[in-house]
């Protein structure tokens, strides 16, 4: 059934870190190989070799410029895939039940034996989280890797989503934000963890650390304050390179 | 949004059908025999040909069947079982009335009090989506009722009914343009709540997350097309209510004018419908920087 649980045990979901993040794309990469080879419908990519090439992706990354008046632009890579709502819009406008929230760990999921591919649920994400496959006409979305994170046949370390997991810079993290002890309640609480669109009444579950204060560095017409550290040594040559410059001049 | 022809289709022809049942539901024209076979042909044709229509854009439609059992939270479930309700009610209620010679009266106050339920829950597909702003208005539930209704008066010949219904339509219409001009600023969203990143300044988007488009992008940032959308208004008004509540309201009307003001109207129902679509914004596309 759509309807929504009232509470979740645990409230799974990722922490994000817009100060960190590279913009390597490496987990959208890791989460494509992942979700296309394991549980559910590809990833299906049409006219990949094409001129006009398109593909599924459960997870992208925004590049971001920001600029305000007194400072220098400063760029923010900005991740983006499945928030896991708490009141997840998507779940409710479902007509077939295929789009549902976990009641255990708040994972929203799709059954695909059920989906019709209707896309309302896509039209009621404003996150941009679901994609409808093209080539199996069923929504694709994050798991937040349910086929990772509990599988024992999986070594310890790697039973975390694919995106945490492949992160070179540990700009994702992952856990239950309904423990306040956890790593990920805790990060988000000393940065001021933000949600997104909190207008839209979505609760979401993943928080985003905001960008920390640039540390802002203004000079009078210096190039740079480490300038004076890159000054020529040698003024003029001397010695046989003296001899030498000074020949070379004259002729 | 993308203007899909599937949905136009869905949303137009199965409200005038509805809108016609439910007035011969009411009795309006009272008609029995062949005639009420014709009328009746008429609306069914266009409900149903609507819904099915609506069945094209569906990436599965061979499971469509399974969207009739989430009526407890999802519209598009509520359509569903609704409209079939009214085609049963009002099936039975026409057979009776063309075959048998019988009006049963109140099974036909039933059926026009579903089919008119069908539109409005049609309507709520889109009017609960607090992500399309334009949508997201009281306007859009009584649009699509005033649609059906005066679309409906015009197919069941109940020509007072309907020059009054037109005119008013045109008026709300108008007003709806007007107000969801507004209505995505008034939602409070741009590229800096969106990003939660206004705090430290303007926010522009230097690298999208790919080169190419993506479904998103075909599917909610329309942008093409809305060029022409102030031209667009105004052949729609003109010719979905202007000149039909002209033409019904100096001319006497026989079966050929009657014809020509019901493909005015449908002309300008299909104008104003594809605007619908096309000039409504999805706030996934601010994180496109685009809208």
């Amino acid at each position: 059934m759509t309807d929504l649980p009232t509470s979740t045990t645990k409230k799974l979901g990722l922490v994000i870190d817009l100060d960190i993040c590279v913009g390597c794309h490496a987990c959208v990469i890791n989460c494509k190989e992942w979700n296309t080879s394991n549980y559910g419908a590809p990833l299906s990519d049409i006219d990949a070799y094409g001129s006009n090439p398109v593909g599924t992706f459960l997870n992208r990354i925004h590049t971001y410029e920001v600029k305000s008046d007194d400072k220098l632009a400063q760029t923010v890579h900005f991740p983006k895939s499945c928030l896991h709502c708490e009141d997840a819009p998507c779940v409710t406008v479902c007509p077939t039940g295929a789009s549902y929230k976990r009641s255990e760990d708040g994972i929203v999921l799709v059954n695909e034996s059920d989906c019709i591919g209707c896309g309302l649920c896509a039209w009621a994400c404003p996150y941009g989280a679901r994609e409808l496959d093209a080539a199996e006409g069923v929504m694709k979305k994050c798991t937040l890797c349910v086929d990772r994170i509990y599988n024992e046949n999986l070594p310890e370390i790697d039973r975390e989503p694919a995106c945490v997991r492949t992160c070179p810079a540990n700009a994702r993290h992952f856990g239950d934000f309904a423990d306040p002890e956890s790593d990920v309640s805790r990060m988000s609480a000393a940065r001021g963890g933000m949600q997104l669109m909190p207008q839209q009444d979505t609760k979401p579950v993943n928080r985003y650390l905001p960008p920390r204060p640039k540390a802002d560095i203004q000079t009078d017409g210096d190039i740079d304050i480490l300038a004076p550290f890159l000054e020529p040594v040698a003024e003029t040559p001397k010695g046989l390179l003296g001899w030498l410059d000074k020949a070379l001049e004259a002729l | 949004m993308h203007p899909a022809a599937s949905v136009i289709i869905f949303t137009s022809l199965s409200g005038l059908g509805f809108g016609l049942m439910f007035f011969l539901g009411l009795g309006k024209p009272d008609v029995s025999g062949g005639s009420a076979f014709v009328f009746f042909c008429i609306a069914y044709a266009l409900a149903v040909g609507g819904l099915l229509a609506s069945t094209f854009h569906l990436g599965n439609p061979q499971r469509a069947m399974k969207a009739f059992s989430q009526w407890r939270t999802s519209w598009l479930s509520r359509e569903g079982v609704v409209a079939v309700a009214a085609l049963l009610a009002m099936g039975v209620y026409a057979a009776l009335l063309i075959f048998v010679g019988i009006r049963v009266a109140p099974l036909g106050w039933l059926g026009s009090a579903l089919s008119i339920t069908a539109v409005y829950c049609t309507s709520m597909i889109y009017g609960q989506l607090k992500t399309v702003p334009r949508w997201n208005m009281t306007t859009t539930p009584i649009l699509f009722l005033l649609y059906a209704l005066s679309g409906g008066a015009l197919l069941a010949a109940q020509l007072p009914f309907a020059l009054l219904l037109l005119a008013i339509l045109t008026l709300v219409q108008i007003l709806s343009w007007m107000l969801g001009d507004l209505s995505f600023a008034l939602a409070g969203h741009n590229i800096e709540t969106a990003t939660g990143l206004g705090h430290l300044g303007k926010v522009r988007l230097l690298e999208s997350p790919h080169s190419g488009e993506n479904y998103l992008t075909r599917e909610m940032v329309h942008v093409i097309g809305r060029k022409h959308s102030f031209k667009l208004r105004v052949i729609a008004a003109l010719c979905l209510g202007v000149i039909p509540v002209v033409l019904l309201g100096l001319f006497q009307i026989n079966h050929l004018s009657a014809l020509l003001i019901i493909a005015l109207h449908v002309i300008g129902l299909f104008t104003s419908r594809w605007l619908f679509f096309a000039e409504a914004e999805h706030v996934v596309g601010l994180y496109y920087d685009k809208r």
